[in-house]
């Protein structure tokens, strides 16, 4: 195993195009780590990026929008005094992964691009619209997080680009995010079925633009324009939040097993669709954090 | 194999290794530092037996990589105590007999001392949270919780 710690990401790129057999990026290691010991994957070479300068930083732009460092752990994202003002659902979504411990160094890239289908802060980061900057040989591009799921343990990306930004949009007036996720344990365990909401209110409280994205109940995490379109125009009425749930739920494609049935996935989505949407709903009122 | 030239801080003392770099912190620590206070449990993260702190950081060593720590600041349980004096932690935990076995207890009292660090007056479910990743097969938990409360308290009091 070659261990590598270039100081830009053109060299990381760089020493991606040209290494041969299995690469991995190093970001908090906590699922490279745990597939190398397991004998799961031993890459023929590591790129550690965090010694790239600005890899950690969390920067609130004048615009309003915030951009991250690719390795900045859950631990500071939490610790951040702005950025769980503007999106708590997405804090709470990173903040869901692991122990303590874990939260020291995993990462919203890492946990992206591991491909899990219950990677807890995707659909976060999918309602947010968030987006990265990916940078290969040919320079630096910007692209939507969904953009690079491609299926359990696969992304889009090709040999030779790393994802060298995180940029998530300006949160803006009257708009809440949330993410619930359904364990059997009250921490530290795995998804059966995540959902993030993301909305925007007009100043009468009717929903003017509304995202909705699960994980854990298909092959990759999904974004629901259906389910979303039932919630545009309303002010989160029980009518709403029941055609809510039967969208959440219709959406779902499922695998059974010991953690959750089909059918149980497929119910809990529209209930934890519709928890999610309220808890959205009355950020985006200013009612609670 | 390649080995790498690192050099880190561990406790305060400059140090020096080469390692291979698929070797682990944890490895690094135990097998060619000698500091055997971090225990491997589980070697995936589940379980904290491994945690100490880098640059102020509570993580998992068997998570991390022996070239990572270049650079870094390390502290493991053998820097918690101030040469012969136990650290507020350590003494309360044997008051409490908050161990039995005792392979989970250098990393919960790295991570008690790492939540106490940033929240001097934690609740009872703020601490259980913060040890969530620190398993224990012996005591049950109520006595490590309760230790780490009454630190907390002998501790704000003193200062
Ligand atoms: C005890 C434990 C509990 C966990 N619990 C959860 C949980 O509840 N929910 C959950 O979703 N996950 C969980 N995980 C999985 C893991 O912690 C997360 O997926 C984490 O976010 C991974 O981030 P990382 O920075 O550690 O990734 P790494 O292990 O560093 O990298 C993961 C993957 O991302 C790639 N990568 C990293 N950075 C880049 C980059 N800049 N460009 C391109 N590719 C990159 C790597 O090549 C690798 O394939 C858990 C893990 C452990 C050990
Ligand atoms: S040995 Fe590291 S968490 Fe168990
Ligand atoms: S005292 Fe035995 S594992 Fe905790």
């Amino acid at each position: 195993m070659q261990y590598h710690s270039p100081n830009s990401f053109e060299d990381a790129a760089a020493l991606a195009l040209a290494a041969t057999g299995t690469t991995r990026f190093l970001a908090g290691g906590t699922d490279v780590l745990v597939q190398l010991r397991a004998d799961i994957i031993t890459p023929d070479t590591v790129i550690d990026i965090k010694n790239i300068p600005g890899t950690q930083n969390i920067t609130c732009n004048a615009d309003g929008s915030w951009t991250l460092g690719v390795a900045t752990p859950g631990a500071e994202m939490r610790e951040h005094a702005g950025l769980g003002q503007d999106w708590p659902g997405l804090v709470e979504a990173m903040d869901l992964i692991g122990s303590t411990q874990v939260q020291g160094r995993a990462t919203l890239v890492g946990n992206l691009c591991n491909g899990s289908p219950a990677a807890d802060s995707v659909p976060a980061m999918a309602t947010a619209g968030v987006e990265l900057s990916i940078t290969n040989a040919q320079g630096t591009r910007r692209v939507p997080v969904m953009d690079i799921p491609a299926g359990p343990g696969r992304t889009h990306l090709t040999q030779g680009d790393v994802i060298s930004a995180v940029h998530i949009p300006a949160r803006g007036e009257r708009g809440g995010d949330a993410y619930l996720r359904f364990i059997p344990r009250t921490e530290m365990d795995i998804a059966v079925v995540g959902c993030a909401v993301n909305l925007r209110l007009d100043t009468a409280g009717v929903i003017t633009e509304a995202s909705v994205s699960l994980g854990a109940v298909a092959p990759t995490v999904l974004v629901l324009d259906d389910a979303a379109d039932t919630l545009i125009g309303s002010t989160l009425d029980d009518a709403s939040l029941d055609r809510l749930a039967e969208a959440a739920s219709a959406a779902c494609n499922p695998i059974s097993d010991k953690r959750g049935t089909i059918e149980f996935r497929t119910h809990v989505a529209g209930v934890l669709a519709k928890r999610a949407a309220k808890i959205a709903y009355a950020r985006a009122q200013g009612v609670t954090k | 194999m390649k080995t790498i030239h690192v050099t880190t801080t561990v406790n305060g003392d400059t140090v020096e290794y080469l390692c291979d770099p698929r070797e682990t912190m944890l490895d690094v620590l135990r097998d060619r530092l000698n500091l055997t206070g971090a225990k491997e449990g589980c070697g995936t993260g589940d379980c904290g037996a491994c945690s100490v702190t880098v640059d102020d950081r509570l993580v998992c060593s068997c998570l991390m990589l022996g070239v990572e720590a270049e650079g870094k600041t390390i502290t493991t349980v053998e820097g918690i105590a101030d040469g012969e004096n136990l650290h507020p932690l350590q003494k309360k935990f044997i008051e409490y007999a908050a161990l039995q076995c005792g392979i989970c207890t250098p990393g919960i009292l790295v991570a008690a001392k790492s939540l106490l660090e940033k929240n001097p007056d934690p609740t009872e479910s703020e601490v259980r949270y913060w040890l969530a990743g620190n398993l224990c097969r012996c005591t049950g938990y109520d006595k490590i919780i309760r230790a780490v409360m009454d630190t907390a308290a002998d501790m704000r009091e003193a200062s």
